[in-house]
């Protein structure tokens, strides 16, 4: 096994972190964070991949790139949405749209 | 709040998607290599105008993944102007007066700016790019912001839209004037390839440092139990 599959398989260990944080969490913050490990997650598999048939390869390190970008885009947007969120409700979870047996919408703090 | 059984469920989901993945990973990577790809770009490199060969994917073999990058930064930023309250741009509350950050600054800006427009150049031969140097410039422009230096662009208006989309406008403006020309969309012509990324890429790093900054302004401090304007 090379460096650069053993980055990849590293890849996919983040993903799997990130992808129970995203599932598992209910703060929005760190859903977001979750989000960004399994977008780093999905570059370190694209080019780690790519690099173990015969050295760096130009092209998926460029689509990485242009991920990286978008994601820094997303996550500031994301964070700015979770604000407005924040302002207009009060809550730093979204609202559970089952009624856990009568007791829903724990998420809200109560002003 | 959340049943012991879902969370059970939900750990195993996401062990069996991860099994699933590594599975397909590894058997990825026992793989015969059968792609022509790095050969292919090497041999073309000498006609995309740029010796780096991912600027060269960048912005001559793939520009259509960075235009379309470009556009998804465009609208985040729209986007994220839109949900702010604009008044707070303004707000001389959120201005640090710190002594040593403003004296550190006199040092930092200026170099700050130098580094971006090497990263800017570098991006034909070496590592380094518009993305590099628009977020030097971005990060730039936050410590400017953070000593409270009036950034009068920042305001909504003419310059602040105009500053948003020129990088994206110059990019689609190249392409669609390829394909008018009867080649293919964004076939850069033969000979200008190297002027016109310079000219896309200068451009580019100019709103992407714009649309990074407008972000982050589009966050500002204030305080929740304000009334928002727009609610009852």
């Amino acid at each position: 096994m090379s460096t650069p599959l053993l980055f990849a398989l590293t890849g996919v260990l983040l993903w799997g972190i990130g992808l129970l944080g995203l599932i598992g969490l209910r703060h929005l913050l760190r859903k977001l964070l979750a989000l960004n490990v399994i977008s780093s997650a999905t570059f370190l598999i694209l080019v780690g991949l790519a690099q173990h048939h015969g050295g760096p390869d130009p092209v998926p390190q460029a689509l990485a790139l242009t991920g990286i970008v978008v994601s820094i885009a997303a996550t500031a947007l994301g964070i700015v949405l979770i604000r407005r969120y924040y302002h207009l409700t009060g809550s730093t979870a979204l609202e559970s749209t089952v009624s856990e047996e009568g007791h829903g919408g724990e998420g809200r703090s109560h002003e | 709040m959340k049943s012991p059984a879902a969370r059970l469920g939900v750990l195993l989901l996401a062990l069996m998607l991860t099994a699933l993945l590594g599975r397909s990973v590894w058997q990825l990577g026992m793989l015969e290599p059968a792609s022509e790809l790095p050969q292919l770009l090497q041999e073309n490199l000498s006609a995309s105008g740029v010796e780096h060969p991912v600027t060269a994917v960048l912005l001559n073999f793939r520009s259509y993944d960075t235009l379309l990058e470009i556009a998804v930064l465009v609208i985040a930023a729209m986007a994220g102007i839109s949900m702010a309250r604009t008044r707070s741009l303004e707000d001389p509350e959120l201005r640090t007066s710190d002594t040593l950050l403003k004296a550190l600054l006199r040092w930092l800006v200026p170099l700050m700016l130098l580094l971006a427009a090497y990263l800017l150049w570098a991006g034909a031969d070496r590592p380094g790019g518009a993305f590099q140097a628009g977020a030097m410039l971005a990060a730039t422009g936050v410590l400017m912001r953070l000593t409270g230096m009036p950034l009068g662009f920042l305001r909504p208006g003419m310059l602040l839209r105009i500053g948003l989309v020129l990088g994206f406008a110059l990019f689609l403006l190249v392409g669609l004037a390829s394909a008018l020309a009867g080649e293919a969309f964004l076939a850069y012509p033969p000979g200008l390839g190297k002027a016109l990324i310079l000219s896309i890429e200068t451009l580019l790093t100019l709103s992407i440092g714009m649309i990074l900054l407008a972000l982050f302004v589009a966050a500002p401090v204030n305080n929740a139990s304000e009334p928002e304007e727009g609610e009852r």
